[in-house]
Parts: structure tokens; sequence; C-alpha cells
């Protein structure tokens, strides 16, 4: 659960141009700050020296003083503001190459769902919380909301973007090392706003291919007696009603897709880890875990929650 | 006289937390249907009271707002519309085949009624089941005004200004949806 999430270590041209303004701003601005307090040292130090108010010469320095300080500061200033104006309409162009993915994300109330785009209906893939892209090909990601305004930031990859209900706002990332960067909502979008993370993973693109073709494929069928009466009991419970497992009768779009449930490295939107036991605490007390999350209590008794997690955990 | 106004504002603002108070992890109201429940006027024996459930819901703005979410998450809107009805019967009036009060709505989920309507009995968890209660009411008409939802914005007569098309200045292209 610990992956990287800063603007300072930049893995993407968009990051990279914000990281070196944020460097920018903080060499200018330290300089500034070290050279006002020398000055201001300086003055208490030489503060009995006498001055004559009356001496033109004084005067005259002072002047000068004043008016050097102010133009080193516009300048500075303006220097920032073209830097900072510069990385802002970088960061928002697109990366043009003819190669690139498209992926939607949607963000809605507390998650974040991920469908690779196609033009062939059975090459579509469909996950949450987590986006697989290959280094060094850029990625066109279709953001949109489905209830309020949120944001997405991967502050390793780019800057932030806004997602606005009833608009689709285009983005780019690029990945140019492996890794996995965790990603927030940056938008105060409701109770569980603090826990609605989501992970980019970049992977080389082999890798990557390995991984689209194992999440088109349909959920496997269960291997055992107790896998197979965990897929009915998540048939005939509230499960189904929302969340979709392809190649079963379960196909409710308003919920996290678990087709391959198992492959992924968290739940609920990056709060826990994929573990089983968090998988038990999550299906049995959704609400003690994220309060005010979409996903009900359920009641299930003992036998049918084991088997409902030995199957879950088929589903890799 | 700023006093009682002081107290009378405190008074209502506590009013208000009643009307928002999200339970997130409760029991619902009730968890089984009564045995008294009531489905039409004719009865053997003389018509035995029926006893009324109050569903706390029927009156808390954010119960009826994750019922309207609910409503529509589980497809009661595929047959009934926003209320207008189609494959299903409307339920913007307020007299109901079988009961308008909330444990026969909640009967009718759960159990299902003939000629189409599904029974929803180990799918839709009590607690939800309740909410959907309070928001179909709250269709009717039937509970108080200040927790109903708001309706949608595409079910004005007026598109929300955010999706309609807007001029740009002379001789631009304006702004799409």
């Amino acid at each position: 659960m610990n992956w990287p999430q800063t603007m300072l270590g930049a893995a993407g041209p968009h990051a990279r141009g914000v990281e070196s303004l944020w460097w920018l701003f903080f060499w200018v601005t330290t300089a500034v700050y070290v050279l006002v307090l020398i000055a201001a040292v300086l003055a208490t130090v030489r503060r009995n020296r006498p001055v004559d108010p009356q001496d033109p010469a004084a005067s005259r320095r002072a002047g000068v003083a004043i008016a050097s300080a102010t133009g080193v500061s516009l300048v500075l200033l303006f220097i920032l503001l073209i830097s900072s104006v510069r990385t802002g309409r970088y960061s928002i162009q697109g990366l043009a190459d003819p190669s690139h993915i498209n992926i939607k994300v949607t963000a809605q109330q507390w998650w974040w769902n991920v469908e690779y785009e196609s033009t062939i209906a059975s090459q579509r893939v469909r996950t949450a919380n987590e986006i697989h892209i290959p280094v060094g090909r850029p990625v066109l990601l279709k953001l949109q909301s489905t209830d309020v305004i949120h944001s997405l930031w991967v502050p390793n990859l780019a800057g932030k973007k806004d997602l606005i209900p009833g608009q689709e706002a285009a983005f780019w990332i690029q990945a140019d090392r492996e890794g996995v960067y965790r990603g927030q909502c940056a938008e105060f979008c409701g109770h569980q706003h603090a826990h609605m993370a989501l992970l980019v993973i970049a992977e080389d693109s082999g890798k990557y291919a390995m991984w689209l073709e194992s999440q088109r494929r349909p959920a496997a069928d269960p291997p055992d007696e107790m896998a197979k009466r965990g897929r009915d009991v998540f048939l005939s419970a509230p499960c189904v009603m929302c969340h979709s497992i392809r190649g079963t009768g379960a196909g409710g779009r308003t919920a996290p897709d678990l087709t391959h449930l198992a492959s992924r490295l968290t739940l609920a939107a990056g709060t826990i880890p994929n573990t089983p036991g968090h998988l038990a605490g999550w299906i049995t007390d959704a609400q003690g875990i994220k309060p005010g999350t979409r996903m009900p209590t359920i009641g299930i008794n003992g036998e049918d929650l084991q088997a409902l997690l030995k199957y879950l955990q088929t589903l890799k | 006289m700023t006093r009682l106004i002081a107290v009378l504002v405190l008074v209502l603002g506590t009013a208000a937390c009643e009307r928002e108070q999200r339970r997130f992890n409760e029991a619902s109201p009730a968890s089984g249907i009564p045995q008294t429940l009531k489905m039409g006027q004719l009865e053997p024996g003389g018509s035995a009271q029926q006893v009324t459930i109050q569903s706390e819901y029927d009156e808390n703005a954010w119960a009826i707002s994750e019922g309207k979410r609910s409503y529509e998450w589980f497809n009661c809107v595929g047959c009934h519309s926003h209320g207008g009805g189609g494959i299903g019967p409307p339920l913007m009036d307020s007299r109901w085949i079988y009961g308008s009060e909330p444990e026969n709505i909640f009967a009718t989920i759960m159990q299902g009624r003939p000629n189409g309507m599904p029974s929803f009995r180990g799918r839709i968890p009590q607690q939800q089941a309740w909410q959907i209660v309070a928001y179909v009411r709250s269709l009717a008409g039937l509970t108080p005004a200040d927790a109903r939802s708001q309706r949608d914005d595409d079910l004005f007569y007026k598109k929300p200004e955010a999706r309609t098309p807007q001029k740009g200045p002379e001789g631009q292209p304006g702004r799409q949806p």
C-alpha cells in the first residue's frame, strides 16, 4: 500500500514540466528569502550609524537601492509568471501519437471505472481503480463523471484534471519508466473523497499486452465444488444487482466489474489491500470500513461467505 | 427579541440536522412483512385493523435520495419510469392496487406482484428496500414536502445550462456540450 504519490518523482513528460517548474520556484523563492534575511540582519547591525537626512548623496543611494530591488523583483516575478504559464499550457497539450491508447475513466462516488475502448466489442475491457499502461506510449484518458465533480490527479505522471458531470474531458498521460503510481481524487466529492484513490501501473509493452489479453477473457468456471457454491451465492445475493462478472448472469453496471477481481492490488478504490481477509471484511461490513459507500450491508452467513471468498479468489 | 431569534434559529437548525441525518449502517425500520398486511377492502370475518409501521425514512431527505438512486440502479425506472409509469403502473398518484402504506410497498417489492412485478427478495438489502419505499411514497406526495428529492435536471422542460450549446462571440464557434 506504499506506492509513490509525489510530484517530485516525475515519471512522465507532463509531470517533468511541473517538477522543473516547482524547482525553479523553490530556488528563486529560497534565494529571495535568504537575501531578504541578510539585508534585514545588516540593517539591524548598522542601525546606529548616523545618516544625515539632508545629505543628497545618501538619499540618492537610497533611491537607487529601492529602484534596483523593485526592478529585480519585477524581473523575477515575470520569469516565474512566464514559466508558470508555459508549463500550464504544455501540460494540457496533447501527446499526439498515432499509436496512442484510448481509455475511458468514469469517476463516481467513490471509485473509478476504467474502460479500454475498442471498435470490437469482445476486445473491450472494463476494470476498476487500476489503469495499466505501457511504458513510453501516450495514453488518452477520456474523463467523465456520473454524479458530482471529481478530479484526477496522479502527481508522478501529470497535473490535475477535473471531471465534470455532463462533459467529457480529454487528458493525456505518459509514463517513461515502469512503476506503480498512486493517484487520488483531488476535488472534494463527498464522504469518502479521501478514500477515492487509483493506481496507474506502468509496465513494459509485453507485460501490458499479456495483462490486456487476460482481462479480455471472461471469468473462468469455478474449479471446485466450494467455488461453484460461491458463484451460486454471488448470483442469488444482492451482489448481482450492481456488480458484473463477465461469463455469468451478473451484469450490473453501477458498481466495479469483478470479472478479474483477484488480479487487482487494492479493494474499495485503494482503501484496503486485496487480501482474502480484507475482502471478507469488506463484504460483511463495508459501511464500517468506508462509511457511506454505496456497498450496502448484506446479511450473509459464515459458510456462504467462505464459499463466496473462495470463488472471488479464483477470478484472476 | 434577539435571544428569541437566536433560540428559534438553533431549534430550526437541529430540525434540519434530523432531516438530513445519515445512518449508514443500521438495522432497517422493520425487518419483516407484518401478518396484518391488508391488500384490499374485502376480508372475511370483518375488517381487521392494520398496524401501520411508521417508517422514519419518510421524513429523512438523505434516505429518500438514496432510495431515488437505488430506484434507478435497480431499474424500477425501466417499468415505472420516473413515477409516470409505462410497462408498470404509475407511482405519482396515491391510489395503488396493493396499498400505499410503507409496509404494503415493502411487501410489493419483496414478494413481487402478478403481471410483471418481480420479487426482489434476497436481491435488495432491507435498508435499501425501505429507502426505496420512502422515495416511492415521496413520488406520490405521501411524505413531508421538505424531505423530498429535487426533480432531475433532464426532467425539466428547459435543458440545464451546462448542456446547451453556447453561442461564441461574433464569427467564432461556440462551446459544444
